[in-house]
C-alpha cells in the first residue's frame, strides 16, 4: 500500500511544481494515402488522419481527468510529406490536409511536412523545401522538419543552403507576427523517427502503421529535489537525486503512455525522456543548472553542468520505461524558458556557448531569435556548424532559429504561449558566403580513432 | 501491473465542520467504497487521504461532484486513479 508521504509527493510534484506531460503524440502512417491526384491525395490523407485520431483528444482530456496530471498537448506526427507527395508533385496539397484534419481532430499541433535529405534530395524533396515559406504562412497547426545530415550520410550542404534560404523567406512571408512560421521549422541532423516534440515531430519511414509516443517533462520537479536534496553536496548525490527524480517522473509518463496506447488501440511506441521548459516560473531547464550553483545559465561550467544533467535524466528514465526513444535528454529553448531568456537579456548566454551546450545535450539551437538582416548564408552556416555537432558525436542536434524582420540585437521577439519571447542575439558579422556557395556533401566522419 | 479499481482522494484546507460527512457522502452517491482514511489537522490546515473503491462508480461524474463540493467548501479535492501513485513509488 502506498503510504501518506508518498501520497503527498506525488500531489506536490504536480500542483506546485508542475509535473505534467508535455504531450501525448499519436504518429499515423500516411503511405497508404498516395495518389497521383491532387484531391484524392487531400482527401485520402484528410480522411486518414481523422479517422485514427478521432478520440485521441477526448482520450487525453479523459487521462488527465483520472490520473489527475495536465497532458498539456495532444499532437499527431505524420509520414514525411515529402514522401506521401512524390507521386502527386505537389506537396502543399499535403500541408493544406493535414492542417485542416488538426483542425477536425482538435489537435493544436501536427508535424510531418518533412523530408528527408541527409544524402541527397528527391524532386519532391526540393519541392517541399521550396514551398516551406507558403506551406508554413498559410497553414496555421503544420510542423515542419528537414533532415540534411547524418552520422552515415554527412552532411548535404545543398540542402543546408537551400534551408537557410527558406528560413529568410518564412521569416519575410511571416513578418507581420516577427517571423512566427520560424518556429514550425527545425532543421535537422541525425532526426530520430519517433520523435513525440514540436516542432519536429514526424511519423519516420520505419514506423508502423501508427503508435502512441509520449513526452514527459517536469524540469521544476528537478529543481525542487536538488533544492531538498543536494543543497552543497557533491556532484555524486546531484546526479543521483536527478536520477531518481527522472525515475519517477518517467514512471507516470510510462503509465500515460500505455493507458492511452491501451484505450486507443493502438500500439504504444516510446516514453521520451526530455525535461522540456515552459515560459512559466518554476519550469525553467536553466534554473536547475543555476541550482548545481552557476551565478547565471551561460557562465563558464554550464555545459558541465548540462551534461551531467542530461545524463542523469536518462540514466533515472530509462529503467522506468519498457521503450525510451525520441530525442530524450535536457531541452535547452531559448524563448521557452525563463531562465535562458533572463541569462540572454543579460548578455550571460551567447549563441556560440548554446553551440558548445548542444554538444552534450538532446537537441540544439532551439528558438533563437537573431537580428532580421542575418543573411542567408550565415544562417545556413549556423545550420552547418550544428550538423557537424551532430554528424561527429553521434546524436541529434537540430536548429530553429528566427531572423525577426526589422528587429535588431537589444530588440525582443514575444511569440507568446508555450513559445515565450526571445532577446535578439548577436550572430558574427563576418561571411560564410562563399563556404555555403560551394555546394556538394561534407563526407561522413570516421567512426574509428575518436579524438 | 494488473489493473486496479481504486483512486486515492486528497482533501486539504482550512479546517471546518462536516469535511469528512460531506466528502463520505459525495463518495457514497457515486457508490465509490471507502478503504482506509487518514486524516490530520495540522494547525488549522485540514489533511486527508481517502483509498476508495470505484468498481460501482462513474469516474467523471465522482470527479465532478467532488470538484463542485471542493468549490463549495473552500478545500482542495482531489481524485485520482491509484496507478499513478504505484507508477511512481513502486518498481
Amino acid at each position: 500500500m502506498i503510504n501518506t508521504s508518498e501520497i503527498l509527493q506525488t500531489v506536490r510534484m504536480i500542483s506546485e511544481e508542475k509535473l505534467d506531460i508535455r504531450t501525448i503524440t499519436m504518429g499515423i502512417s500516411l503511405y497508404e494515402c498516395c495518389h497521383p491526384d491532387k484531391q484524392t491525395l487531400y482527401h485520402n490523407v484528410y480522411d486518414r488522419i481523422t479517422k485514427q485520431a478521432e478520440h485521441l483528444v477526448e482520450t487525453g482530456e479523459a487521462l488527465e481527468r483520472e490520473f489527475g496530471i495536465p497532458i498539456v498537448n495532444k499532437r499527431i506526427s505524420v509520414t514525411p510529406a515529402s514522401l506521401v507527395a512524390a507521386s502527386c508533385g505537389d506537396p502543399i496539397v499535403v500541408a493544406r490536409a493535414m492542417d485542416a484534419a488538426a483542425k477536425e481532430t482538435g489537435v493544436n499541433y501536427i508535424g510531418g511536412y518533412t523530408a528527408l535529405v541527409q544524402k541527397g534530395m528527391t524532386k519532391s524533396d526540393r519541392a517541399l523545401i521550396a514551398s516551406l515559406p507558403e506551406a508554413l504562412s498559410t497553414t496555421e497547426r503544420v510542423c515542419s522538419s528537414v533532415n540534411v545530415a547524418s552520422t552515415r550520410a554527412g552532411i548535404d550542404m545543398d540542402a543546408v543552403r537551400l534551408c537557410g534560404q527558406a528560413i529568410k523567406d518564412i521569416a519575410e512571408a511571416t513578418k507581420d507576427t516577427d517571423a512566427s512560421g520560424c518556429m514550425k521549422l527545425v532543421v535537422f541532423a541525425n532526426a530520430v523517427e519517433d520523435n513525440p516534440f514540436m516542432a519536429g515531430a514526424f511519423h519516420g519511414p520505419g514506423e508502423g502503421d501508427c503508435c502512441i509516443n509520449v513526452g514527459i517533462s517536469g524540469p521544476g520537479v528537478v529543481k525542487h529535489a536538488l533544492e531538498k536534496e543536494a543543497k552543497d553536496q557533491p556532484f555524486d548525490v546531484v546526479a543521483e537525486t536527478i536520477k531518481k527524480t527522472a525515475f519517477k517522473i518517467t514512471r507516470v509518463g510510462q503509465l500515460i503512455a500505455r493507458e492511452a496506447s491501451a484505450r486507443l488501440g493502438v500500439p504504444f511506441g516510446i516514453v521520451d525522456l526530455s525535461l522540456a521548459p515552459t515560459p512559466a516560473m518554476g519550469d525553467s531547464v536553466a534554473h536547475i543548472l543555476e541550482e548545481m550553483g552557476l551565478e547565471v545559465c551561460g557562465c563558464h561550467g554550464t555545459t558541465a553542468a548540462l551534461a551531467l544533467l542530461n545524463d542523469a535524466v536518462k540514466k533515472g528514465g530509462v529503467m522506468a520505461s519498457s521503450h525510451v526513444g525520441g530525442l530524450s535528454g535536457a531541452f535547452i529553448p531559448v524563448s521557452e524558458d525563463i531562465g535562458m531568456i533572463n541569462a540572454a537579456a543579460r548578455g550571460a548566454l551567447s549563441l556560440e556557448k548554446l553551440e558548445a551546450m548542444t554538444c552534450v545535450c538532446s537537441v540544439g539551437l532551439d528558438m533563437i531569435a537573431v537580428p532580421g538582416h542575418t543573411p542567408a548564408s550565415t544562417i545556413a552556416a549556423i545550420i552547418a556548424d550544428e550538423a557537424a555537432i551532430g554528424m561527429v558525436n553521434s546524436k541529434t542536434t537540430a536548429v530553429r532559429i528566427i531572423p525577426a524582420p526589422g528587429k535588431d540585437v537589444g530588440d525582443e521577439v514575444e511569440f507568446g504561449g508555450l513559445f515565450g519571447r526571445a532577446p535578439i542575439m548577436r550572430v558574427s558579422p563576418y561571411s560564410a558566403e562563399q563556404f555555403i556557395a560551394r555546394g556538394g556533401r561534407i563526407p561522413a566522419p570516421l567512426q574509428s580513432l575518436k579524438n | 501491473m494488473e489493473k486496479k479499481n481504486t483512486a486515492v482522494v486528497t482533501v486539504v484546507g482550512n479546517d471546518t465542520i462536516g469535511i469528512i460527512a460531506r466528502v463520505s457522502a459525495a463518495l457514497a452517491h457515486h457508490e465509490a467504497n471507502i478503504l482506509d482514511i487518514s486524516q490530520t489537522v495540522l494547525s488549522g490546515m485540514f489533511n486527508m487521504i481517502m483509498i476508495v473503491d470505484i468498481s460501482l462508480s462513474r469516474f467523471a461524474q465522482l470527479s465532478d461532484e467532488l470538484d463542485a463540493l471542493g468549490k463549495e467548501l473552500g478545500l482542495q479535492i482531489r481524485i485520482q486513479r491509484s496507478e499513478i501513485f504505484d507508477a511512481m513509488h513502486r518498481i
